[in-house]
């Protein structure tokens, strides 16, 4: 018992690698994956860095796995569409030392824009791929996937959930094992996928999908528990624990390989019960490969659940069973959604925009906040990088009618991600339009991790630093500002100009540090004399509060930095310190 | 299934500081324990829920309706939105506090008028986490001063507890944490009625 320590899925999986031989770490942050790569860069012998993206982070990956050694690369599951060109050439040419990718998922979107199911991804690249139900089989999956990597000449995917990955558990680590780089050897054959060599490659792929197929029903990840035999449940990951505490009685096959699915040990299952249900988050990916066995799959009495995140909960709705007794649900509670924090250098430009009733294409960050009552000044957020195509789309599409402002508006990391290559696209079609590139110094949603713009390295290394401006204008865009952010005339003039000047493309640059960067407070600002005209309360900041009788405004001097956004807005003077 | 604890607050407030000194407690006396906790977008002032399970074999690590033998909460209002998650007869205990939301401040909706009617009737033991927390040297270890009061209605020895708190606080703040600890822990053990749950 002395050697267990609590780790959460990702420090676990960071472990394994490492404890693999696991030498070289790559990724993007990306909740739920982000800390997986933060906890690897801590760990003894290792180098690690953040990439610009998740493509260029397998690349990069896929490089040094090339060369021999043994590569985790982290990303969560949106990044793995953004990796997905090298992935799917990876599982042809398979690798040198073994490679893993962790696919963190987010089903329930507790912080992403879908909740897609990256299972598809091994079926669609026949890559292996493991799920972990608990930080133990985190380690000890993502441990043995390396070996299997190289066994099978392939990367293997471990794919995580919110749950696995923000959940801490017991885990015992096991000594690190010992592995030598194989020194590099040219193989044009493997490695150039020219169509001449991608064809036999794909050969090869083709004959390791029916190796794999024969492991994966002996590997010993994949577990059979009969009980009462009325009810057999399909399931992996943390599904297996929800099914566990929901329906202790019920039969239950929990699979740790995921692709290629162990076909023997499913049909074998499904002869020993007498109905199979199978239960998944966010897609209907295992159920359809067990009817694909010719299985009948039974849906629970209760309906099948589709959107969001399984829990004991709505297993037990699904299949009937009373929940736990308990008191009603609360009525009329208001609604806590997050915010922009008080100070947040974003807060003035999104209330200009909404001022300009300027069409905003937003971006991923925690500048999507800025699209909540009662800034609401976004009308779109896609995917990394699309605040600046879409807005150009919105160019094309309005070019011939008068319109609102089109203002495309993005972080620096994600500006560094994907905008750039958006940017030089509307630059080439000699596009107009204003975007706007929010430089907080950091990538603040996922924690504050280190970007191009910022020149924060993942671990005490020197690392550059590019200028955001000086790299703009290389990209052709003439007008390029750099603003104050807090400084409201500068704001509202810089948006006025780029947005008026509708034949040409301007970028502006609102530069200062987040918040939580430096955590500096300045004295606290208070409200005397106030008329209760509003303006400063539709500023969304958390400090600032309308008092329910008076309707008068009031700060919470705890709360409030003294970043002084709110008194610049109004009119009374009546916010003072 | 063991014991289930859900703690509940806004983003900020150090409901995971307290869930992982439980979480260490529980794990120091060799039980299995899950720490589930959510990051990234709710954390920007959003509701938070941290939840610690512990038992001799822990399955599930959330918790749903009528699941959690006692809910923790930071704040009135987060007691109120996770109220139909605790188990009939569990243990409620309550920061006499409530955080506004931005719903409330910028007068989109309305306190609920009976918020101290509704948790009594719950039989929420409503802590001055605040004003203990001062007592203590430092207001902001209300999260401590909840998680002594938590102490109370478990049966893990208090020197664990401390133990735990002394790993987990930087060096400069553990006698006030202990302090603000032992000031919730006697808070709770005089209010408690019944044993020690477990």
């Amino acid at each position: 018992m002395a050697d267990r320590s609590l780790l959460s899925g990702n420090e676990a999986v960071a472990a394994g690698a490492c404890d693999a031989c696991a030498t070289i770490g790559v990724g993007y942050p990306g909740t739920p994956s982000t800390e997986t790569l933060e906890c690897f860069a801590c760990l003894g012998g290792v180098y690690a860095e953040w990439c610009t993206n998740e493509k260029v982070a397998l690349e990069v990956g896929l490089g040094a796995s090339c060369a021999g050694a043994r590569t985790l690369v982290t990303m969560k599951h949106v990044g793995v569409n953004v990796a997905a060109d090298p992935l799917f050439t990876a599982a042809y040419t398979g690798v040198g030392g073994g490679l893993v990718l962790l696919a963190a998922d987010d089903p329930g979107m507790h912080s992403s824009q879908n909740e897609q199911d990256s299972h598809y991804y091994g079926l669609a690249a026949h890559l292996p791929v493991m799920d972990p139900a608990d930080s133990q089989e985190a380690y000890d999956f993502t441990r043995a996937a390396y070996g299997i990597s190289e066994e099978f000449d392939v990367p293997v995917m471990v794919r995580s959930t919110v749950r696995i990955s923000h959940t801490k558990t017991p885990v015992v680590r096991d000594g690190a094992e010992t592995f030598e780089r194989k020194p590099y050897e040219k193989r044009p054959d493997k490695w150039v996928m020219m169509p001449l060599y991608a064809k036999e490659r794909r050969k090869d792929q083709l004959a390791r999908i029916e190796r794999m197929q024969a492991w994966a029903d002996a590997c010993p990840y994949n577990k059979t528990e009969l009980r009462e035999r009325s009810t057999g449940i399909i399931c992996a990951g943390a599904v297996y624990h929800y099914v566990r505490e929901a329906l202790p009685e019920a039969s239950v096959l929990k699979l740790g390989v995921t692709y290629p699915l162990p076909a023997d040990t499913i049909a074998e299952f499904a002869s020993a019960v007498d109905a199979v249900y199978v239960l998944e988050e966010a897609s209907t990916y295992l159920a359809d490969a067990v009817r694909s066995y010719g299985i009948a799959v039974t849906e629970p009495p209760c309906g099948a659940h589709r959107a969001g995140e399984l829990s004991p909960e709505a297993i037990r709705s699904a299949f009937g069973v009373s929940q736990p007794p308990h008191p009603d649900a609360a009525e009329n509670v208001p609604p806590r959604p997050p915010a922009l924090c008080p100070g947040c250098p974003h807060r003035i430009v999104f209330k200009e925009l909404s001022r300009l009733k300027a069409i905003v294409t937003g971006d991923i960050g925690c500048y999507t906040l800025g699209a909540l009552a009662p800034l609401a000044a976004m009308d779109a957020c896609v995917d990394m990088g699309a605040s600046v195509s879409m807005a150009h789309g919105m160019e094309l599409a309005l070019a011939d009618e008068e319109h609102r402002p089109i203002v495309g508006i993005i972080g620096d990391s994600t500006f560094g991600h994907s905008g750039l290559s958006s940017l030089v696209s509307t630059v080439y079609n000699d596009g107009a339009g204003t975007i706007c590139i929010l430089d907080n110094r950091t990538t603040a949603m996922t924690g504050r991790q280190g970007n191009p713009f910022n020149g924060v390295g993942l671990q005490d290394r020197p690392a550059r630093e590019l200028e955001i401006d000086r790299v703009v204008r290389a990209l052709g865009v003439e007008d390029v500002r750099v603003i104050d952010p807090n400084d409201l005339d500068a704001v509202r003039s810089a948006l006025k100009e780029a947005t008026m000047a509708t034949e040409r493309l301007s970028v502006l640059i609102f530069k200062r540090p987040c918040v939580l960067l430096s955590r500096e407070r300045t004295e606290p600002y208070f409200v005397a004399n106030c008329t209760g005209c509003g303006v400063c309360i539709s500023l969304g900041c958390p400090a600032i509060g309308k008092e329910s009788e008076t309707g008068l405004a009031y700060i919470d001097a705890d709360m409030c930095i003294g970043c002084g956004q709110c008194a610049q807005y109004c009119r009374f003077n009546a916010i003072v310190r | 299934m063991g014991c289930r604890v859900l703690l509940s607050g806004v983003g900020g407030q150090g409901t995971i500081l307290a869930a992982h000194i439980l979480a260490d407690v529980a794990l120091a006396s060799g039980l299995d324990v899950k720490v589930s906790e959510i990051h990234g977008m709710a954390q920007r002032g959003g509701s938070v829920t941290t939840v610690v399970t512990f038992g001799e074999v822990v399955e599930s690590m959330v918790c749903g309706a009528g699941e959690a033998n006692v809910l923790v909460s930071f704040d009135k209002l987060e007691a109120l939105r996770c109220a139909d998650d605790l188990k009939e007869g569990g243990v409620l205990i309550v920061n006499d506090e409530i955080i506004k939301p931005a719903s409330v401040l910028t007068g989109r909706c309305p306190l609920p008028h009976d918020i101290d009617d509704v948790l009594a009737r719950l039989g929420a033991v409503m802590v001055p986490a605040e004003a203990e927390a001062r007592e203590a040297g430092n207001v902001k270890a209300q999260n401590i001063v909840l998680l002594g009061a938590l102490s109370a209605t478990l049966d893990f020895p208090e020197t664990d507890w401390e133990g735990a708190i002394a790993a987990s606080v930087p060096p400069k703040t553990i006698d006030v944490n202990v302090s603000a600890f032992k000031l919730g822990r006697s808070f709770m053990a005089e209010r408690l009625t019944g044993g020690a749950l477990r």
